[in-house]
């Protein structure tokens, strides 16, 4: 039913495939890759994309292979995104129902709390997450994962509050339905469509936060390769060989292309009201 | 009128909302008096119709009988049980024996559920919970039949409520109500949203219904012909309180309290002679707010017969005659 509601669906499907091409890549990337991703070259500095030398995105200031470094740091970014992303999602979603489906005291408390996270600049607070943890990769996703609990608690609280006083919570609770019950069975599904667009966006700003972080060298640590730091490595030497940050560049572009549209189709797909519209 | 038929006795009734004041310090400013001591009795089989203009507090009623909206005060006895006094999970258990058809057939059915799942969500929440023995096939049986019952076509089973009509989604509510075989039936203005065409269908399936389930009915609505075609005795509403309870016919034929006379006086007669011939008693002014703390009777500023007593104390509903109780100084003490 919904995967034939997905092949209609001509926008998701494209987000699809370009995400599927990122998640192809990683998988080959663990089983084989062009060149070694941190092996330096000194042969082979700064050498511009050929076939002949089989450096098809060319090779940064050390001589190593682009091509090989974004497939090595796909996974690294992509893994980061998700996990990030997933993070925050939930721990904002239960914050953000809970607090409008209780309301009063509880609501009070923890949307005052979520306002005190939102009041910083996302990057900001990102950096001070991770002063505070130390520069691991895998502090990077508590730190995006944090700076996204109250994205997500707002726009589930406020889509809550809109269905709360719907009739038809009532008469869950009037058939004897417990809170736990409604919260998931009623609420969850009907903020189902701010929160995809949420999550879709969300994916892709995560992954210029990655970005973002490595490149003020926070994140992702070299030699080991990350987009962030191929770019902020490549822009040094962007006036000269413009691929060092070029192809990371578009390796971030297009990851978050595919994100957007994916959840662009996935909200219409969702939706029982659009399913024949299309 | 004895005790133990009533099947709903609702005693001194209060609902009072907080207002409130100020953004970070909250503070309680006074009190919206949505019911004001609600007294009314609904005896097994009968249809009783609650009638009253908007904000009246008929619909804040409904809700507390049906213990979504917690009673400031008073008490609610359900076959002779209190129903303020249950335990949460007693209070799940009774649940079942008394259901509600909402008013919006639009925001009452849950946009992503199916018409079937809609319907047989209780089933499944009560099969659940171990109190109906059921098992899905058991389920599937009993809402397919109630579909049809309600004049739904079962193949609309796997249907969304978009995909209905106005009088559709009102069946669909109306099953949905069915499916635990309740004793009461809460209709918080069941028709008032629909066209007037499909309101006639509701209301005759309504009575169907109601004679081969064996039905009581709390029928809530601010249309008095509706009320009187459905309802065997009528309490009328003004300002959270009852004024008047009488039979249907008493009621038509003898309106006692000033306004409920002036209620009837403003329905309409299909008889443009009596229409003409008829005087029609204008209320003055609008209805009092009621957040204002009050003395007297609710209804003496709006009253052509209010007398000077009537500002200091609150008369009661008081019986003048077999089944006939009125809350008027005009018919003597209470």
């Amino acid at each position: 039913m919904e995967t034939r509601a997905l092949r209609k669906n001509s926008i998701a499907l494209t987000g699809l495939a370009i995400v599927g091409v990122y998640v192809a890549a990683i998988l080959l990337s663990f089983v084989w890759l062009p060149f070694d991703p941190v092996a330096m070259d000194t042969e082979h500095l700064l050498e511009g994309p050929s076939l002949a030398t089989g450096h098809l995105f060319g090779t940064d200031e050390f001589g190593r292979d682009i091509l090989s470094r974004i497939m090595k740091g796909a996974s690294v970014s992509l893994v980061i995104s998700l996990s990030a992303t997933a993070l925050g999602a939930v721990a904002g979603v239960l914050m953000g129902i809970w607090a409008g489906y209780l309301g009063g005291r509880w609501d009070q408390v923890l949307m005052r709390v979520a306002d005190v996270l939102f009041s910083f600049p996302s990057l900001l607070l990102a950096i001070f997450v991770m002063a505070i943890l130390g520069e691991k990769t895998y502090n990077v996703v508590f730190a995006i994962g944090i700076v996204y609990i109250p994205q997500f608690a707002r726009v589930s609280r406020g889509a809550v509050l809109t269905i709360k006083s719907s009739e038809f919570v009532r008469a869950a609770r009037s058939n004897g339905a417990s809170s736990g019950f409604i919260l998931f069975r009623h609420l969850l599904p009907n903020i189902l469509v701010p929160l995809i667009v949420q999550v879709s966006l969300s994916l892709s700003v995560a992954i210029l936060l990655e970005s973002s972080l490595s490149f003020l060298g926070l994140g992702v640590q070299p030699p080991y390769p990350s987009w962030g730091n191929m770019l902020s490595a490549g822009r040094k030497v962007m006036v000269i060989a413009p691929w060092t940050a070029v192809y990371p560049g578009l390796a971030i572009v297009f990851l978050v292309l595919g994100f957007n549209l994916l959840g662009d189709g996935l909200r219409d797909i969702l939706d029982p009201r659009l399913k024949n519209a299309r | 009128m004895s005790d133990d038929e009533n099947l709903l006795e609702v005693r001194g009734l209060k609902v009072h909302f907080p207002i409130h004041k100020g953004i970070i310090f909250r503070r309680k400013a006074g009190f919206v008096r949505a019911v004001d001591g609600v007294d009314f009795s609904v005896k097994k089989g009968e249809a009783l119709g609650l009638v009253g203009e908007s904000g009246c507090g008929k619909s804040t009623t409904a809700m507390a009988v049906a213990q979504l909206q917690a009673a400031t005060a008073g008490s609610i006895r359900f076959a002779g049980e209190d129903l303020g006094s249950l335990s949460p999970k007693d209070l799940r258990r009774a649940r079942r024996h008394f259901q509600i058809v909402f008013q919006d057939p639009y925001s009452s059915l849950d946009p992503r559920m199916r018409a079937f799942d809609i319907i047989a969500e209780p089933l499944r929440i009560y099969a659940r919970l171990g109190i109906v023995d059921a098992d899905e096939a058991e389920i599937e049986r009993r809402t397919l039949s109630l579909m049809e019952r309600c004049g739904l076509s079962t193949s609309f089973a796997r249907r969304y409520p978009h995909e209905f009509s106005g009088g559709q989604r009102q069946r669909i509510g109306i099953a949905r109500a069915l499916s635990l075989g309740p004793k009461l039936i809460i209709a918080d203005e069941p028709v008032s949203a629909l066209d007037v065409s499909i309101q006639s269908q509701i209301l005759n399936l309504l009575k169907d219904l109601r004679k081969d389930f064996d039905l009581t009915f709390l029928f809530i609505a601010h249309d008095l012909a509706v009320i009187e075609y459905f309802c065997d005795r009528i309490a009328v509403m003004y300002l959270g309180r009852v004024v008047e309870t009488a039979s249907a016919a008493e009621l038509n034929k003898n309106p006692m309290h000033p306004y409920t006379r002036a209620l009837l006086s403003a329905v309409p007669l299909p008889d443009p002679e009596k229409e003409r011939s008829r005087r029609r008693i204008l209320l003055k002014g609008d209805v009092p707010s009621p957040s204002a703390e009050r003395k007297g009777c609710p209804f003496r500023e709006r009253c052509p017969e209010a007398m000077e007593r009537c500002a200091f104390s609150a008369p009661n509903l008081r019986a003048v005659a077999e089944g006939h109780e009125v809350s008027c100084f005009l018919y003597g003490e209470a």
